[in-house]
């Protein structure tokens, strides 16, 4: 699915794995929205993110993508700072999928122009980008016409499109329908497959459980839990983790 | 009351007949307020868009001044041009007073705050949607810019519009500067004010005629742009 020519700026990009925080804190209103001691995403798998609405899940997401300046500490991309050459390493879908006003190929082509690919070879991949995702019957509609499922895999398939190293969720199946979301995790399960380093905001525990080969719990801009998928669920070791697990709802 | 129904019979003999005095006069209003409307885009797109996506002390005042400036009074803009263009104003050497220039240049000014304004919300709302991923492609800033632009195309063509709509709308900046000389400065506006003053309500009605048809056909054109910008945004 993702035999792409590496070519141009992702060629000569330094890679981007693996990502770690320091002391990441964020505050706004005199409220903590984040506040990490350390984390390194890096090795092989999917790490899923879970929590409560409000526990800094997306916040976390954004500011490891460089999107977001936390107020301070740092985050690194291999041992430096996030840069913009990077990006050609790594993809996001965003919780609210962006998607260009223009068809649904030329998406797809534009996030492969981006990172460098020929005219020529942005058409190539992506036809088989689109292919690959069942997306190609619609390659030609406009994409702000299709339907929510069919806006996330093709938001998908733009972040797939270019190959990158390291791949952000934010709920990519959240207000999907049970097909549509079978769809999404087939792509995510197969790129995991593949050896992309995924992480993920689940907004459901089945979907963590499925997917996630480790888990982190957030809770008030907090990890309280950091581990393996099995032992989260088998045996977590803090209250809150316990009191979220048996759906009790943490303020 | 017949006298009504002879000038309402004659205008439109003149602008069915195209009447060459009569088009002279609504070619030079579209030469004029064209050239205005482009010169303003040059000006107003740029500083909209700078607002729009830059953050810098004062930022706040300059978007408040500029949109405050939708509304400059066109005589008191013909007024400061007029004082600028005199043989005692700055740019009096020029000698450009009572020139077709003298009238691009006053609704010039009339028309970019319009563009700036109108561009800045526009690029602004959509630099809100876009901006992560945007980054996220790896663009740096012109090419972000870039794409808003062309992503934003059929509301910024509205912008251009409602500027071309007041260009060549207006009057009182106009005959200050131009002076209603015929065959060099007059425009539909400042004929239709004096041939109606001098009681020749045929020419002035044709002419009134015509410009209403323009002004329509203006808005015509604006409210199929925002169907087309529409189509492309939402379902």
């Amino acid at each position: 699915m993702h035999e792409v020519v590496r070519s141009g700026p992702q060629a000569a990009a330094k890679p981007i794995l693996p990502v770690s925080a320091e002391r990441l804190f964020v505050r706004r209103k005199g409220r903590v929205l984040l506040d990490i001691e350390a984390l390194t995403i890096g090795g092989r798998g999917t790490t899923v993110l879970v929590g409560p609405n409000g526990a800094g899940k997306s916040l976390l997401l954004n500011v490891l993508a460089g999107l977001r300046a936390p107020d301070s500490g740092r985050v690194l991309w291999n041992g430096e700072p996030p840069n913009r050459q990077r990006y050609c390493r790594f993809g996001m879908v965003l919780q609210r999928p962006v998607l260009l006003r223009r068809s649904v190929r030329a998406n797809v082509e534009f996030a492969l122009r981006a990172v460098g690919s020929s005219a020529e070879q942005a058409r190539a991949q992506a036809h088989r980008a689109l292919e690959a995702a069942g997306l190609l019957a619609l390659a030609n509609a406009s994409a702000r016409v299709l339907s929510g499922g069919e806006m996330q895999r093709l938001a998908l398939t733009r972040a797939l499109a270019a190959g990158p190293d390291l791949l952000f969720l934010d709920e990519p199946t959240s207000s999907l329908d049970p097909a549509s979301m079978q769809t999404i995790e087939a792509m995510v399960r197969n790129a995991s497959e593949d050896g992309m380093r995924i992480v993920l905001i689940a907004h459901d525990l089945a979907q963590a459980r499925r997917l996630g080969d480790e888990i982190i719990f957030m809770h008030r801009g907090k990890i309280v839990e950091h581990a393996p998928t099995d032992r989260f669920f088998g045996a977590p070791a803090t209250p809150e983790a316990q009191a979220f697990i048996a759906g009790k709802i943490l303020i | 009351m017949q006298d009504f129904a002879a000038s309402f019979f004659e205008a439109f003999r003149l602008v069915l007949g195209l009447d060459p005095g009569l088009i002279e006069i609504v070619l030079l209003s579209l030469k004029v307020s064209m050239t205005a409307v482009f010169i303003a885009t040059i000006i107003g797109l740029p500083l909209g868009a700078f607002l729009a996506v830059t953050r810098f002390p004062g930022r706040g005042i300059v978007i408040v001044t500029v949109t405050a400036l939708m509304g400059l009074p066109p005589v008191v803009v013909g007024l400061v041009v007029y004082m600028l263009l005199s043989n005692a104003g700055a740019l009096g050497p020029l000698q450009l007073l009572y020139t077709p220039t003298a009238m691009i240049i006053a609704q010039t000014v009339l028309v970019v705050p319009i563009i700036a304004a109108l561009a800045r919300q526009t690029l602004e709302d959509l630099n809100g949607e876009y901006r992560d991923q945007l980054m996220l492609f790896g663009l740096g800033s012109l090419a972000r810019l870039r794409t808003l632009l062309w992503e934003g195309r059929y509301s910024l063509m509205t912008a251009l519009l409602a500027g071309f709509g007041r260009a060549v709308a207006e009057v009182g900046a106009v005959i200050i500067v131009g002076g209603n000389i015929n065959h060099v400065t007059r425009v539909m506006t400042t004929a239709i004010a004096l041939e109606t003053s001098k009681g020749n309500l045929a020419l002035a009605l044709g002419l009134g005629l015509i410009l209403v048809i323009i002004a329509f056909a203006v808005n015509a054109l604006v409210f199929l742009l925002r169907a087309a910008a529409e189509r492309s945004a939402y379902a």
